[in-house]
C-alpha cells in the first residue's frame, strides 16, 4: 500500500440506544498501522464503540475523526474507501457465489456509470488468494463451513481495499483452531499491507497475543490503553471483568496469559480470592514445548 | 431453591408472589367484572332506540309485555349473551395461542383461522346450498381448525420453531391464499356474494338463543381444556427445554392447548364471523395487571374480552345511528393501533 | 484465453472466468424469458372467440386494415396484452425490490398491506362515491403511496427494521381489509360485484385509453427503480454491512420503497391487485437464476409472463371466464405454501 497511513480517533463521544447511554465521554486514538483489540466484560460498550467508529451509530456528543475530519461530515461512500467494516452478523444472500459476494466489496469504488472492470476482477482474486479460498471462488457461500464463510466475509472486506478495517467479534461461532486461523490471517494482512486493524474480541488471551494495542473498557469508559503486557494485569482483570485471576507469561508467545481463579480446584500455591493482592506465589507451569 | 437465584422466573406461581401483586390481580379482576356488568346494561339499553333503566329491568323480567321499548330490550338479550360468550372465547383463545407459541402476536384473525372459516362457509353456501347460521357454524368450525393447523405447521418449520415473524407471515400468506379461493367462488356466483358479504364482517346481530345453545358445549369444553393446561403454559413460557426439565409434557400441553384454542376461536368465528384483534389485544391488556401467570391471565382475559367486545358492539350501534357498524369493523379500527403499539414496544430482535 | 492457464493468482483471470460463466447463464435465462413473453403475447393476440393466424395479427400490428381482425386484435386484444405486460413488469420488479430490500421472500407488497391501501381506497371510492375511470385510478395510486408512507413512518424507531415494517404492514393490511368488508356490506349488489372484480385484479377494463398513462408512468418509474437498485446488493448483506460499504440503509430503503410502491400502485390502479404476481415473480426468477446477479429484470419478465399466461387460462381454458387475478391466486396459493414451508425450513432469504 502506497497510500498514506490513515488515522482514526474519537473525541469525547457519548453513544447510546434510545434512552440508554452505553459509551460515556470517551476519547481514544487508534494507533495507525497497528492491530488494536477492544476488550471488556459483556455490556461494557465494546461493540457500541466500534459501531460508533464505523459511523453505524451517531454519537450524541463528541466526534469520530477520520484523518482529522469528522466522519459524519464525509460522504459515506468516500469513508467506505478508507474504512472497512465486518459486522457481527452479516446476511448472506441465498445461492450467491463466493467470488460474487467478495465482489460486493467493490461497491464503494464503483460510480453511477462505472461498471465492473478487469481491475475489479484482479482485486477480488487477490482477496481470495490472501484468504486462501481461491479454489472456492465459484461455490455458493451457503455450502461452506463456518470457518470458510468467515474467510469469505474477510475477503469481502479486503476487496474493499481500505487501509482501516474494523471487525466486530470476528471469531465468534468459530472453534479454537479457526479462531487462531482468522487472527493469523488478520495479522498477516496488517504486516503485509499495513492495514490498521481494530477488532472487538471476547477472548482476552487471544487479544493479548495477537494485538499490538489493547483498549480495555469498563462500564462504557476507557480503563486502559496500550501494549498488552502493560494493560493486562491482575488488577485490570479484577477491575474490568470483576474476576480474580493470575496473569503469567504465555509459554508460547510471552504475552500475558490470564488464568481465572474461580472458587474451586485452585490447587496448591494459589491465593484465595478474598485475600488476594499481597505477595503471590508463582504457579508451577509445565515447561514450554519448543516451537518448531 | 438455587434456581430462583439464577433465572429470575417470569412466571411466579400463585400465592408466592408479593402481596401487592395479589392485590393488583384481585382488584383488576374486580374492575373487569364491573366492566362486564356495565357493558351488559349498555348493550341492553343502547341501540337504534335508547331505552331507560326501568324498561331494561322490565324487559328482562317480564318477557310477555308488549311495550316497544321492552321488546327492544328483549331482542337485545340474545345479542348481549352472544357478545359475552364470543368476547370471552376470543380473549381466552388468544391468551392460549400466545402462551403456547410464546408469541406476543398470536391472534385468530392474523393466524389465518378466520380465513379458513371464510373459505369453508363460502364453499358450504355454494356447494351445499347452506343458508342458515346453524349450518355455517359447522363449516366455519372445520375450516378454522384446518387452517390453524396448516398455519402453525408451516410457521413452526425450521430450527428456531414458531417465531412471531414466521407465524405472522404464514398467517398472512395463508389468508391471501384462501382469500383467492373465496374470490374465485364469489366472482362466479353473485348469489353467494350477496349472502357471504354480510357474514364476512364479524357481527353479533344475527344470533338467536338456538344457535347459542348449540355452540355453548364447544365453548365449555374449550374453556375447561384451556384452564387445564394453564400451569403447563406457565412452564412453556420459560422455553420448551426448561419446561421438559420441570417435568412437563410439552407435546401433550401443546396438543390440548391447541385444541382449546381452535375450539374457542373457531366457535367464535363460526357464530359471529371473523372478529379481528380481540384475541390479540385482550391478553396484553390483561397481563398488565395479572402478570404472566396463566391461572390469573385466563379468567382476566375472559372477563376483559367479554366487556370490551360488548362495548365495541355498543359503540358500533351508536356511532352511525340508525344504521350500525358491525363489531368486527369496530374492533379492527380500534385494535390495529394497539397492535402497532405492541410491535413498536417490542424489540425487533425478539420478534 | 491462454492467460487462464499460466496466470499467476491475483491477475483476476480465475474470478473473471467464473463471473463470465455466470453472466452467460444469466443472459441465456433472460433470452428464454423474453422469448417466452413474446410467444405468449402472440398467442394471446391470436386466440379468442375468433382465432386469427399470426400473419394476420402481424398485419394488424403493422397498421393494415384487416376486416374483423383490426377490431378484435387491434382494438380489443392488443391493449389487453400490452396492459398485461406492463403491469406484469411493474408487479414483478416492485415485488422483488421489496423482497430483497426486506430480506424476506414473504415480504411482498400484497402481503404486507401496501396493495391493500390501493384496494381499500378504490372499493370505498366505487361503493360510496361512485367514482370510476381516471379519478378512481388516481385515488388508488395516491392511497397506495399514502398507506406505504404510513407503514414506513409507523415502523420508524431510530431507524426502520425489516421485521418491524413487515409486522406493521400486516396489521395495517388487516385494518384495511375490515374497511373493505364494511364498504362491501354498505354497497348495492351491483357495486359490490364491481368492487370485487377490482379487488381481484382483471384485465377486462384494459383499453387503449388507459395504456398511454400507464406506459408513461412506468417508463419513468421502472428505470428509476433499476438505477436505485444498484444499492440492493449492498443492502442485502445487512444494514451494518451496507453502511460499511457506504450505503446509507435508511435513506436507500426509503427511496427504493417510494419508487417501488409508486410502480405497484400505478399498476394496481390499472388492473387491480393481481394476486401473487408481485409475490411469486421474485422467487421464481431466483430459482431460474440461482445467484447469478440482480433479480430485478428477470423478475419483471417473469411477472409479465405470469400475467399473460394466467389471463389466457382464465379467459379460454376454464368453464367460466375468470379475471386474471383469480387464476394467479388459485395457481399461486399452492406454490406460496410450498415456498413458505421451504423458506422456514432453511431459514434462508431471497
Amino acid at each position: 500500500m502506497t497510500d498514506p497511513v490513515h488515522t482514526l480517533a474519537v473525541e469525547g463521544i457519548t453513544v447510546g440506544y434510545d434512552d440508554r447511554v452505553v459509551v460515556h465521554d470517551m476519547t481514544l486514538e487508534i494507533a495507525p498501522g497497528a492491530v488494536t483489540a477492544i476488550v471488556g466484560a459483556n455490556g461494557c460498550g465494546k461493540s457500541t464503540l466500534l459501531r460508533a467508529m464505523a459511523r453505524l451509530l451517531r454519537a450524541r456528543t463528541g466526534r469520530v475523526l477520520l484523518d482529522g475530519t469528522p466522519i459524519d461530515a464525509m460522504p459515506s461512500r468516500e469513508v467506505a474507501t478508507v474504512l472497512g467494516l465486518l459486522p457481527q452478523a452479516p446476511v448472506c444472500p441465498e445461492g450467491i457465489a463466493v467470488a460474487d459476494l467478495v465482489g460486493r466489496g467493490r461497491y464503494p469504488h464503483q460510480g453511477w456509470f462505472r461498471r465492473w472492470t478487469a481491475q475489479d476482477d484482479a482485486v477480488v482474486e487477490q482477496a481470495l488468494v490472501a484468504t486462501d479460498i481461491l479454489d472456492l471462488a465459484d461455490r455458493p457461500v451457503d455450502e461452506l463451513s463456518g470457518g470458510q464463510r468467515q474467510r469469505v466475509w474477510i475477503a469481502m472486506a479486503l476487496a474493499q481495499q481500505t487501509d482501516v478495517l474494523l471487525l466486530d467479534e470476528p471469531t465468534t461461532f468459530l472453534d479454537v483452531a479457526h479462531q487462531v486461523d482468522v487472527l493469523d490471517l488478520l495479522v498477516d494482512l496488517n504486516r503485509d499491507r499495513g492495514t490498521t486493524i481494530v477488532m472487538v474480541l471476547h477472548d482476552l488471551n487471544l487479544a493479548a497475543r495477537y494485538a499490538d494495542q489493547l483498549v480495555a473498557l469498563t462500564d462504557g469508559r476507557l480503563y486502559a490503553q496500550g501494549d498488552p503486557s502493560d494493560v493486562v494485569t491482575e488488577q485490570m482483570v479484577r477491575d474490568v471483568f470483576g474476576m480474580a485471576a493470575r496473569v503469567v507469561p504465555d509459554p508460547v508467545s510471552g504475552t500475558p496469559l490470564v488464568l481465572p481463579m474461580g472458587r474451586h480446584r485452585t490447587g496448591r500455591g494459589a491465593q484465595r480470592t478474598d485475600d488476594a493482592g499481597a505477595t503471590v506465589p508463582p504457579v508451577e507451569l509445565p515447561a514450554a514445548q519448543p516451537v518448531p | 431453591m438455587t434456581l430462583t437465584a439464577t433465572t429470575g422466573t417470569p412466571a411466579s406461581p400463585l400465592g408466592v408472589g408479593p402481596a401487592s401483586l395479589r392485590r393488583r390481580r384481585v382488584l383488576g379482576l374486580a374492575v373487569c367484572v364491573l366492566g362486564v356488568l356495565l357493558a351488559v346494561v349498555a348493550s341492553l339499553a343502547f341501540g337504534s332506540r335508547v331505552v331507560g333503566w326501568s324498561d331494561v329491568v322490565a324487559g328482562v323480567l317480564h318477557p310477555e309485555t308488549s311495550d316497544i321499548a321492552q321488546a327492544a330490550v328483549r331482542s337485545r338479550v340474545a345479542r348481549t349473551v352472544l357478545g359475552l360468550l364470543v368476547g370471552a372465547a376470543l380473549g381466552v383463545g388468544g391468551a392460549v395461542l400466545q402462551g403456547l407459541t410464546r408469541n406476543p402476536l398470536a391472534d385468530p384473525a392474523l393466524l389465518g383461522i378466520s380465513s379458513g372459516a371464510s373459505l369453508a362457509v363460502v364453499l358450504g353456501i355454494m356447494l351445499l346450498g347452506m343458508s342458515t347460521l346453524t349450518q355455517y357454524v359447522w363449516m366455519a368450525f372445520a375450516g378454522a381448525a384446518l387452517a390453524s393447523v396448516l398455519v402453525y405447521a408451516i410457521g413452526s418449520l425450521g430450527r428456531e420453531g414458531a417465531t412471531p415473524l414466521k407465524l405472522a407471515l404464514a398467517g398472512a400468506a395463508t389468508t391471501a391464499a384462501l382469500g383467492s379461493g373465496v374470490s374465485m367462488v364469489l366472482l362466479s356466483r353473485t348469489d353467494v356474494l350477496d349472502t357471504f358479504r354480510f357474514w364476512q364482517v364479524g357481527s353479533l346481530g344475527r344470533a338467536s338463543f338456538a344457535e347459542i345453545g348449540q355452540v355453548l358445549p364447544f365453548l365449555a369444553v374449550g374453556a375447561v381444556l384451556a384452564v387445564g393446561c394453564a400451569r403447563g403454559m406457565d412452564a412453556i413460557a420459560l422455553g420448551d427445554d426448561v419446561a421438559v426439565g420441570l417435568g412437563q409434557r410439552v407435546g401433550a400441553i401443546r396438543a390440548v392447548g391447541g385444541a382449546a384454542a381452535v375450539l374457542l376461536c373457531g366457535t367464535a368465528v363460526a357464530v359471529a364471523g371473523p372478529i379481528g384483534f380481540v384475541g390479540l389485544v385482550i391478553p396484553h391488556l390483561a397481563r398488565t395487571f395479572t402478570g404472566p401467570s396463566h391461572r390469573w391471565l385466563l379468567p382476566a382475559s375472559a372477563a376483559l374480552g367479554a366487556a370490551l367486545l360488548l362495548a365495541a358492539d355498543v359503540v358500533g350501534r351508536v356511532v352511525a345511528r340508525p344504521q350500525e357498524v358491525e363489531v368486527g369493523i369496530v374492533t379492527a379500527v380500534l385494535g390495529a393501533p394497539v397492535f402497532i403499539a405492541i410491535i413498536r414496544r417490542h424489540k425487533v430482535a425478539t420478534l | 484465453m491462454t492467460a487462464v492457464l499460466d496466470a499467476a493468482p491475483g491477475t483476476g483471470a480465475v474470478v473473471a472466468r467464473g463471473r463470465r460463466a455466470r453472466a452467460r447463464r444469466r443472459r441465456a435465462v433472460l433470452l428464454v424469458l423474453v422469448l417466452a413473453v413474446v410467444v405468449v403475447a402472440v398467442v394471446a393476440l391470436c386466440v379468442g372467440e375468433r382465432t386469427y393466424a399470426p400473419t394476420q395479427v402481424l398485419r394488424v400490428l403493422l397498421g393494415e386494415q384487416v376486416p374483423g381482425a383490426s377490431f378484435n386484435v387491434g382494438v380489443l386484444r392488443a391493449p389487453r396484452v400490452l396492459t398485461g405486460v406492463l403491469v406484469g413488469l411493474a408487479f414483478g420488479m416492485g415485488g422483488v425490490v421489496f423482497q430483497t430490500m426486506l430480506r424476506n421472500p414473504l415480504a411482498s407488497p400484497d402481503i404486507i398491506g401496501v396493495s391493500a391501501g390501493s384496494s381499500a381506497a378504490a372499493v370505498v371510492a366505487i361503493t360510496m362515491f361512485g367514482l370510476s375511470g381516471a379519478a378512481l385510478s388516481l385515488v388508488a395510486v395516491v392511497a397506495g403511496l399514502g398507506v406505504a408512507g404510513a407503514i414506513y413512518a409507523l415502523s420508524w424507531r431510530s431507524g426502520v427494521q425489516g421485521a418491524r415494517l413487515v409486522l406493521i404492514g400486516i396489521a395495517v393490511g388487516a385494518m384495511l381489509d375490515s374497511v373493505i368488508g364494511y364498504a362491501m356490506t354498505r354497497a348495492g349488489i351491483y357495486d359490490a360485484n364491481e368492487a370485487l372484480r377490482w379487488l381481484t385484479g382483471s384485465l377486462n377494463s384494459a383499453f387503449w385509453l388507459g395504456v398511454g398513462p400507464l406506459a408513461a408512468a412506468l417508463a419513468l418509474l421502472l428505470p428509476a427503480l433499476l438505477l436505485l437498485a444498484r444499492r440492493l446488493p449492498a443492502l442485502q448483506l445487512g444494514d451494518d454491512a451496507a453502511a460499511g460499504l457506504g450505503v446509507s440503509p435508511d435513506r436507500s430503503r426509503l427511496a427504493l420503497l417510494l419508487v417501488a410502491v409508486a410502480a405497484i400502485a400505478v399498476a394496481t390502479a390499472a388492473t387491480g391487485p393481481i394476486a401473487f404476481v408481485a409475490f411469486l415473480s421474485g422467487p421464481i426468477a431466483h430459482r431460474l437464476l440461482r445467484g447469478t446477479g440482480t433479480l430485478l429484470v428477470p423478475a419483471a419478465l417473469v411477472g409479465a409472463l405470469l400475467v399473460l399466461t394466467a389471463d389466457l387460462v382464465g379467459q379460454h381454458l376454464l368453464v367460466h371466464r375468470f379475471p386474471v387475478g383469480v387464476v394467479t391466486g388459485v395457481l399461486g396459493a399452492p406454490y406460496l405454501l410450498w415456498l413458505l414451508a421451504r423458506t422456514n425450513r432453511s431459514g434462508g432469504s431471497l
